[in-house]
Parts: C-alpha cells; structure tokens; sequence
C-alpha cells in the first residue's frame, strides 16, 4: 500500500498523574469499560473524599438462542457495534463533560481474549481521543471492590461465583488471596451448561431461569455427587450426572421414588448440591480466616437461594452476608471504574504501549496497594 | 478460630450427665468441638466433635452427608493411630446422631503457633531482612510437619483438607522445651511441640500419587495464604516429607503436574 501522506506525528501520552495534586483534587471521576464476557458494561464513578458515588452504570447483554453458548468471535462483535452507543449513554446519564474525567480504566482480564481485546482497543482509543490516562483492572478484583463499597463489608471472606470463575478469597498482606476454587469447571459454566441440556432460555441469563424453574421443585432431591476438597471443589463430575439424568427423564424415566420427575426437580436437585458446596467451603474458610462476614460477588451472586443459604451458615456463626443486586453483581462497567480509580489514585496507571489483555490473571497477582 | 456468637444447645449425649458442663471450644468449619470429662477416664478430657444439622442444606443432603462423614472420619483416624500416626485416638461414635468422641490434644493448632512466632507486623516481604534471624525453631517445626504428612501417605490415607489449622503443636514437658528467657525463647516455644494431624472429616484411602500431590498442594496453597511471610520456607516441609516417606520422590514429581496445572487452570471454565 502506498502512503500519500507522511504518518502522523505519535499521539502525545498522557503525563503521569501528579499524586498530591490528584487527591487533593475533591472530585474523582473515572470511566470504566467492561467486556470480559457477554456483558458489554460502562460505567462511571465519582470518588469523593471518602465516598464513592455511582455515576451511570449502562450494561448491554449479548444473548445467544437457547441450546447455545456465546463464541468469542460472535461476542466481540456485538461488543464492537455497541461500544460507542452505550459509552455515550453513560455519559450523558453522568451528565459530566470529558475534562471532569480523570482516567480510563478497563478489563485486563481474565476472561474470553475477543471480546476482551475488543474493548481493550476501544478503551485506548479513548485514552488517546481525550488524552486521558489508562488503567488496566483485574475483573475479579473489580467485583470484590464493587462489592464491598455497595454493602459497607470491611473484611469479608469473598465467595466469587460467575460463569468464568469460582474463588473463595480472603484479603491478607495487600493481596486478594485464594484460599478455594473450582478444580475443573466454573459453577455459573455448570448451571449454563446444564440450562442448554435443558434448552431453557438464555434471556436474560440462563442461571436467572434455572433458579426460577428450580422454584417449582422441591418435591424430590435427585442423588448429585458432592465434590468438596478442603477449600477447592468440583462441577464437572455433578454436571455429567445431572446430564444423565436429564436424559433419563427425556426418554421417559422414573425417579428413585418410582415417579417421573421434571426439569424443575432437576434444576432444584442441582441448585441445592451445588450451593450447598459453595457454602460448604466459604464456611470452611471463614472458619480459618477467623471472618464472619462473607460478601457474595460474580453473576452467580444474584441467586437468592444462594444468598438464603449462605445467610443461614453466617447467621450462625455470629456474622452476615453482603450481596449485591444484578446491576453490581453481574458484569458491569462501574466496578472497572471504581477499582481502577482505587488504583490509580495510589499512583498506578497502565501505559499505552503495555496496555494489553490477559485470559488468565490471577486475583492474588494484583498488589492491592489501596488497603492497609 | 471465630468465637461462637450464641449459645448452641449441644448434642444430647452431652446432657446426659448433668453435673459435667461441656465447654464449646470452636465452631470449625463445619463441626463443633466440645472439650469434656471422658466417660471412660472421668480425670481425662476428651473431644467431642459434633456435626449439628446444617439449616442451609437440604435434610436429606445433611443427613446423608453427616452419617458419611462421621463414619469415615472416625474409620481413619481408627486406621491412623493404629498404625502409630500421631493423631488423635477415637473413643466412641454415633454417626447417625452425628458425633465422636476422641482423644484430647492439648495444645494450640500450628497456625496460631506459626503466626506467634511470625509477629503481627504485616510488613512487605522483600524489606525483611531474615538472614539476622535465627529461624532454627520454626524450620524445625516445618520439617516435623513434613514427616507427619509423610506417615500419614504411608498409611494410605489422603488428608484432603492439610492446613495448619487441622494439625495441633501438642506441648513438649518441660524438659524437652527450648530453654532460656526473654523474646527469642519465648518465640521459639511458640514453635515447639509434636505435630498431632487433626479433623479427618475430608479424608480418603488413596495410595495414588496424584491423590497424594494434591493433598500436597492443598497444604502448600494455604500455607501460602495463611503464612505469606514464611512461603519461603514451605520447601522444609517437602524435604522432610522425601525423607519421611519411600515414595515420595513419585509424589513430589506428581506435585510439580498438580502446580501447573493449578497456574494454568483456564480462569474462563
Ligand atoms: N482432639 C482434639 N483435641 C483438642 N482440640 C481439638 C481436637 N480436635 C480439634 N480440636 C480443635 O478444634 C478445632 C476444630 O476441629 P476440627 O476437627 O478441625 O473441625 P472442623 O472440621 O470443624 O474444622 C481445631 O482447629 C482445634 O483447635
Ligand atoms: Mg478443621
């Protein structure tokens, strides 16, 4: 290709922010931009002395039909065509003007690399339109922020539970560390694998209806394997069976009870075996971490039997749960922004040339230079 | 170990005598240890460990999972001590109701004579300076950790929750202790005592070295997480292990599997 014009001059980078002149600022502002996933999310945030206050928060949902999963390629495609659409919502939902903000902070990772990538590139561009610095986040560690500063929890135990992840955390020495995780599957990818067995509606989540058709069960508990290692567990084990069983029913099979059974007992024998793990080793956490407060995060958080059970253990042990509603809980925009601003208010910011994306980025690589 | 909040009614068998008051010591994870006078030797405590009803859980899921447990817990732990593992000895079950009662260690669990000896400063690793520091006591209970692992894989038995919460630091008597005074004595005494492998309630018969591994890694993960500062030194608890246990260069080839694939795991599902 020839090149009529000679290329531009480099963009010039955004200067360092200045940290005394930063805080002493007394409005933060930060625009964060999430796509880890099938959530494309913006969001803004304003931090205020010590209080934070949620801007806009504008979430955009790609849903694939029923009986099918999201691809990366598909899903970073609807990223891409909506981007500029909904970073002018939250804008003019903020009802601020571009020099209010202070930076641009979006998902480094983990998550699907396309969509990631795609709105990484989108991120950049704005950091170069409006000369504005950039602010790689951890997802994970944007949901545990976004937690605590919604629920007021000051030293939780995490549980975070999304279609990509499942973490039992506790902050120890300026990292998030893992105290479990799932050893093969996510949970949410075990609830939306199982959903598409079902060929249940993926709109608006395929979870969100699993927990309402497991609202009609209760009459009988099927037999799940239950999978607990200290801290860590396991879905792919339960998900076969669950799977076999689905079949069982579908070519006319009967229970152990000698009754046919339906999808709703099956989504309820599920709900019931897996929370009752997830429980299993938050508690078993909390009880070596000497916590009470357990804060329950990811899209998987929005379940209200999970949040029911997970009441019930920390009521008896002396503490509560925190949870958030769907706008926090599942992938958004503004928990980009409130951790990254966290972040680049203790002088971190992501240059452009190492502005990247990762699918796999550890919770406990963040060094978490905002707490003591 | 969290306090208990309210006051739990105990198990039945612990009413039965009226005139000796079991004391709560914990609420673990998922049972409750009660510290009383043993039935059998009525001048010796025993453990009482109770799994009460979970009210989260489904009650055919609790019932089904607490008789398993209680049962198998008490299995190896049988199995363990008979073949001279330190743990502790069982005295008498009731899986359906949901308790045993076991031998009483005294003592405090590892992790809290770990954190003693590690101080409260939550400093940044790399600024300390450990090479003034005498740190004698404290491999010496790491590698004594390593080969209470190491007899307990020799029995066949797998763990499945080895942290330094489920392992005791049972006192030396007085003439065994790390003698002198002041600071540097008294942290070493923070560290000293036999090894005693608690809470079985996880544990399996496996003689698999991927099985093995894995109870390795658990132990490695959280002692990562619950000790950052002394990460350093978990590589004492695997040396002693080699030396403990004739198969453990299989096991910490296997170990070096686990790891990465723990690093590489797809945080995506
Ligand atoms: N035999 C024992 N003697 C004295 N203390 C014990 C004994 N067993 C357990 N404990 C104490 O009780 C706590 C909880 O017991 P554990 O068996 O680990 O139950 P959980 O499964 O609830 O974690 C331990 O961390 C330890 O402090
Ligand atoms: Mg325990």
């Amino acid at each position: 290709m020839s090149q009529p014009h000679s290329p531009p001059p480099p963009p010039a980078q955004p200067q360092p922010p200045n940290m005394t002149d930063l805080l002493k600022k007394p409005r933060r502002i930060a625009l964060g931009c999430e796509g880890s996933a099938n959530k494309l999310g913006i969001g803004i945030i304003l931090h205020e002395n010590d209080t934070s206050t949620v801007l806009s928060n504008i979430r955009h949902t790609f849903v694939s039909p029923p009986g099918t999963g999201f691809l990366p390629k598909d899903t970073a495609a609807h990223h891409r065509s909506f981007f500029v659409r909904i970073a002018l919502q939250a804008l003019r939902v903020a009802n601020i003007t571009i020099p209010d903000i202070d930076c641009i902070c979006y998902t480094r990772g983990p998550g699907m690399g396309a969509p990631l990538t795609s709105v990484a590139i989108a991120a950049r561009t704005l950091s170069l339109l409006w000369n504005k610095p950039l602010v790689g986040v951890n997802h994970c560690v944007g949901h545990i922020e976004m937690g605590r500063a919604i629920t007021g929890a000051s030293h939780p135990v995490v549980l975070y539970v999304s279609g990509g992840n499942t973490q039992v955390i506790a902050y120890a020495e300026q990292r998030y560390r893992i105290f479990g995780e799932a050893l093969d599957i996510a949970v949410g990818n075990c609830l939306d694998r199982f959903a598409r067995t079902l060929e249940i509606s993926n709109d608006p989540a395929p979870g969100y209806n699993i927990e309402q058709l497991a609202k009609q069960g209760g009459r009988i508990l099927l037999d799940l394997p239950y999978a607990v290692k200290g801290m860590d567990c396991s879905f792919s084990g339960i998900l076969t069976r669950a799977d076999e069983l689905a079949a069982h029913m579908k070519s006319g099979g009967k229970g152990p009870d000698g009754e046919a059974f339906t999808p709703a007992d099956l989504c309820f024998s599920l709900q019931e075996t897996i929370f009752a793990m997830l429980v299993e080793i938050t508690e078993r956490a909390m009880a070596h971490v000497g916590s009470s407060q357990v804060l329950i995060v990811g899209g998987v958080g929005c379940n209200e039997r999970l949040q029911e059970m997970m009441g019930a253990m920390a009521a008896e042990r002396g503490g509560s749960v925190y949870a958030t509603d769907e706008r926090f809980c599942i992938d958004n925009g503004i928990m980009i922004a409130h951790a990254g601003l966290l972040a680049y208010e203790t002088g971190f910011q992501t240059p452009i040339e190492e502005s990247t994306c990762t699918q796999r980025f550890r919770t406990d690589e963040v060094l978490v230079k905002w707490r003591k | 170990m969290t306090e208990p909040a309210t006051e739990f009614p105990p198990p039945k068998i612990l009413t039965l005598s009226p005139a000796h008051k079991p004391i709560l010591i914990t609420q673990g994870a998922e049972g409750r240890l009660y510290k009383t006078p043993s039935p059998f030797q009525p001048d010796q405590f025993c453990a009482l460990k109770y799994r009460p009803p979970k009210p989260y859980r489904h009650p055919i899921l609790d019932a089904r999972l607490t008789k398993a447990r209680i049962s198998s817990e008490a299995k190896v732990l049988d199995r363990c001590y008979r073949e001279g593992v330190p743990v502790p000895a069982v005295l008498a079950k009731d899986a359906a109701a949901g308790w045993m009662m076991i031998e009483w260690i005294e003592g405090e669990p590892v992790r809290v004579g770990i954190n003693k000896w590690l101080g409260e400063r939550p400093e940044d690793d790399a600024v300390v300076d450990h090479s003034q520091e005498d740190e004698t006591p404290l491999i010496d209970l790491m590698k004594r950790i390593g080969v209470a692992v190491g007899a307990l894989h020799r029995t066949g038995v797998v763990h499945g929750d080895l942290t330094t919460s489920n392992m005791m630091l049972r006192p030396w008597a007085d003439d065994r202790l790390p003698n002198g005074h002041g600071d540097k004595a008294e942290k070493a005494k923070a560290v000293a005592g036999d090894v005693v492998v608690i809470d079985f309630g996880l544990a399996m018969q496996s003689q698999s070295d991927e099985d093995r591994a894995v109870d390795l890694y658990v132990l490695e993960r959280a002692f990562a997480s619950t000790h950052p500062r002394a990460e350093r030194l978990f590589h004492h608890i695997l040396d002693s292990y080699r030396g403990a246990f004739k198969k453990a260069p299989g096991v910490l080839h296997k170990l070096e599997d686990v790891r990465m694939r723990g690093r590489k795991r797809s945080m995506l599902g």
